[in-house]
């Protein structure tokens, strides 16, 4: 990649977005800090600081992806940044595989090894002879005699329900958004923003189902992030997955918008393939959720 | 708000004038890496301060100065501003300086982000380091924070959030080296033509990338443990602490990589140089870091051999360990053969290169040592393995980044430092170092626990010597900062554009100083100016 070169190359002018990044991910944190730590009852500082981060930040991406974008408009960016903007954004979706990896190893651990140990299973282990005599290890459910806070009573969301409906949904999405990137290609803008709208809509869709399971696992199912290290599975991998469709339908709104208003062209439309590749990273996580979390 | 960089352009200005508006708003890789290294060297001495205090107390058996935990902060935070603070921000730095200037590109790919990345490391230290005022008092569970102990106290969270705070800043600076290495090299700079300190950070910064988020996600584990009910860690609610160790140490056995590699690239720069001849086997050297990095992932449990791990999981990742001898064992004979028959001389930035030959060696066969599974339940938690990963740190790692100041420093300020001073500072560190750290083996073998305030008092001698050539070796360190301020500031020997006579690689093709913006066209290369100009001939 180093051959296709440029007679002149492009270095960016100096921005203050930088630093306003920085402050107000210290303020954010440090108000989430303060906040956790606060007694029950007691007001603090914590809270509003964290409030007041989370809008810096926001206010933080406006502003610099609006100067991102005027640069673009204007025509600023040649093929080689545009080729290091690709290649941010690839490794960037590399590092959230291994963010989720985390998480699917806890739960991996948990349920080969660690939950099982606590049943008797393998040589030398102790607890299920002189702590929790006679617990018998079950995933997902609560087997007698065992370990005060591995759940009480719970039920599991079964997998072909919600779960199902919302995999058929996210996998529509991945294939409207790229009916949309073949009309984008093709110029055909109405289809464009029609199948780009309609991902907006699943992807919506997915977040209020998504929140409809989880009122149904507290209310009716007693599955809470206390029930034992199957809720917290459960719930990080679910619930950082949620988060991660939130934030991709937020920006499939953004570049949304940004169709409407005429951006992007048949050649150059980065910041559309961009959204589009995390929607995909995020439809894949999902599948990989459905079937380890959900249906085995 | 923005300009095209033509070349026109750039010709007739140079740096910002306002101080805001260059050092804080700043697009420029070489201005970054200065904050960069400037935060380093700041978090080297407070680290070293925490250092002294931890060497203060175990200067005699018996509680001396401190409480026990305060100690226990001490150590925690010595290792966490040593690590996050000083080693890896100042490679960061390094990279941000040479990448560019060794593969002909006129900045970082993503300038911006370079910025933030670096702004966000001095409020993460902040946030860590506000911890220390706090009442209550900053974490003090060892800087692997293992759970249920990390889990006391208010700090922890502070301690999670600064941590993700870092890891953000490491992964945007990994994504900038990555795509700056294979975007932004001139035409000719092929992949196998590129400095072995460029693949180093290649390599490494695939390995940041791949690793920090891991241990994000064991940290706000940690989070969701204390704060949210949850149970991940928690054997009462079906969980496992030794979930977290397995979690922690798949990052940190990569981790103690990233902290290594770029050094290696870092040595295999000067011993050529004053060797005056090419590195030998160069492509064995690229091939030997990109082995070592592939084996750090599947070596993490060496870590954990006494947690109680089934027998087959101990026998594999103690073979598995054993098996980086051999890329780690090509590169020290390469080093070594590299200098065999040349015509060598001796400034400090190849002092340094030596030392950390011999000295990394020696921390690398103490971790043999440690490697073997039935040896280890013996030396594990003792202060041998406090003496290991100092050998490696900091006759290494931190070695090679004082070798790396010595021989770019001309380049950056346009200076040649004192050569004497600098000889001093040389001598004056390896020798208090290996006072510092060699009797620590001795102490660990006869079974002294590493993170205690107070010891047997049949241990008192060993810990007295270490002590002394602690507080001598800190004070050496002092020196430093007195050539690097006098080198930049107030010498008078200005510094050629090939500063050393066997110097070889775009970077010396420049002036010293580098000038504010270089190569804003790509550079035409001639294989005879790189050091590696003609491995495909």
């Amino acid at each position: 990649m180093g051959h296709q070169q440029q007679d002149v190359y492009f270095v960016p002018s100096k921005s203050y977005w930088p630093i306003v990044a920085a402050v107000s991910m210290f303020v954010t944190v440090f108000g989430a800090a303060h906040w956790l730590n606060a007694q029950p009852g007691e007001g603090g500082f914590g809270k509003p600081l964290f409030w007041v981060g989370i809008a810096m930040i926001l206010g933080m991406f406006f502003g610099w992806f609006r100067s991102v974008i005027n640069e673009s408009l204007a025509g600023n960016y040649n093929g080689q940044v545009d080729r290091s903007f690709r290649m941010g954004m690839m490794w960037f979706i590399f590092s959230e595989v291994m963010f989720f990896g985390a998480f699917f190893g806890a739960l991996f651990y948990a349920r080969l090894f660690a939950v099982p140990w606590l049943g008797g299973e393998g040589h030398g282990v102790l607890t299920h002879q002189f702590v929790w005599q006679g617990y018998e290890a079950a995933w997902g459910a609560s087997g007698g005699g065992g370990p005060e806070k591995i759940g009480g009573s719970f039920q599991t969301i079964p997998a072909w329900g919600l779960p199902l409906l919302n995999t058929l949904i996210l996998l529509s999405s991945g294939v409207t958004i790229t009916i949309a990137h073949h009309a984008l290609k093709a110029g055909h803008r109405k289809t464009l923003l029609i199948g780009l709208g309609a991902t907006v809509l699943l992807g919506c869709l997915f977040l209020w189902f998504q929140a409809h399971e989880y009122a149904e696992a507290y209310e009716h199912f007693n599955l809470t992030l206390g029930s034992g290290v199957y809720g917290a599975t459960f719930f990080m991998l679910t619930g950082f997955h949620g988060m991660h469709v939130t934030l991709g339908t937020i920006m499939l709104a953004i570049i949304w918008v940004r169709c409407a208003k005429g951006h992007f062209s048949k050649d150059d439309h980065f910041g559309f393939e961009a959204v589009a590749w995390y929607w995909h990273f995020v439809d894949v996580v999902w599948l990989a959720l459905f079937l380890f979390v959900y249906v085995l | 708000m923005a300009h095209a960089a033509t070349h026109d352009h750039h010709d007739h200005h140079g740096a910002p004038k306002g101080f805001f508006q260059r050092w804080v708003m700043s697009t420029n890789h070489k201005d970054i890496g200065t904050l960069y290294l400037i935060f380093s060297l700041t978090m080297f001495f407070i680290g070293g301060a925490f250092a002294m205090v931890i060497r203060a107390e175990l200067f005699k058996p018996g509680m001396q100065l401190v409480q026990p935990y305060f100690f226990n902060e001490m150590t925690t935070m010595h290792a966490l501003v040593m690590i996050f603070g000083a080693i890896m921000p100042s490679f960061v730095g390094l990279a941000n300086w040479m990448i560019p200037l060794m593969v002909g590109a006129p900045d970082m790919a993503l300038p911006r982000m370079n910025n933030l990345s670096f702004w966000i490391m001095p409020f993460a230290f902040i946030l860590l380091l506000s911890t220390l005022f706090m009442p209550g008092g900053g974490p003090a569970g060892g800087w692997t924070m293992y759970p249920p102990l990390s889990l006391q106290g208010e700090s922890i969270a502070y301690t999670i959030f600064a941590v993700h705070l870092m890891g953000i800043s490491s992964i945007m600076g990994a994504i900038n080296i990555i795509a700056t290495i294979l975007n932004m090299r001139a035409p000719g700079m092929d992949l196998l033509k590129m400095p072995v300190f460029v693949w180093s950070w290649l390599i490494t910064a695939f390995l940041l990338i791949a690793v920090m988020p891991v241990l994000a996600g064991a940290v706000t584990m940690l989070l969701t443990d204390k704060y949210f009910h949850t149970n991940f860690f928690n054997a009462a609610g079906g969980g496992d602490p030794v979930l977290f160790q397995h979690i922690f140490w798949f990052f940190g056995h990569p981790e103690v990589y990233i902290m290594i590699l770029p050094a290696f690239g870092i040595i295999s720069e000067i011993i050529p140089t004053f060797a005056r001849k090419p590195i030998f086997g160069y492509r064995a050297m690229v091939f030997a870091i990109a082995s070592i990095a592939f084996l750090s992932f599947i070596v993490w449990a060496h870590h954990m051999f006494a947690v109680g791990l089934p027998m087959g999981a101990e026998i594999f990742f103690m073979y598995a360990t054993m098996l980086i001898a051999v890329p780690t064992g090509v590169k020290v004979f390469n080093w070594v053969s590299t200098m065999w028959g040349g015509s060598m001389t001796f400034e400090t930035p190849m002092l340094f290169s030596i030392a950390f030959v011999i000295l990394f060696t020696i921390g690398g066969f103490s971790g043999l040592m440690l490697a073997l599974a039935p040896a280890d339940f013996q030396y594990h938690d003792t202060y041998f393995v406090v003496a290991h990963f100092h050998y490696v740190l900091v006759t290494g790692a931190a070695f090679s980044i004082m070798a790396a100041a010595y021989y770019w420093i001309p380049k950056w300020s346009g200076n040649m430092y004192s050569e004497t001073w600098g000889k001093i500072h040389f001598w004056s560190s390896v020798i208090s170092v290996n006072v510092l750290f060699f009797p620590q083996h001795f102490l660990g073998l006869a079974g002294m626990p590493r993170r205690i305030p107070d010891y047997n008092v049949a241990f008192a001698n060993f810990n007295m010597i270490s002590s002394i050539g602690g507080f001598w070796f800190g004070a050496s360190q002092l020196i430093f900062l007195g050539v690097v301020i006098h080198c930049v500031f107030f010498s008078k020997k200005k510094a050629a554009d090939r500063s050393w006579e066997g110097a070889k690689g775009l970077e010396w093709t420049v002036p010293s100083p580098a000038p504010f913006h270089t190569f804003d066209v790509p550079p035409v290369i001639h294989d005879d100016e790189l050091a590696h100009g003609n491995t495909e001939h």
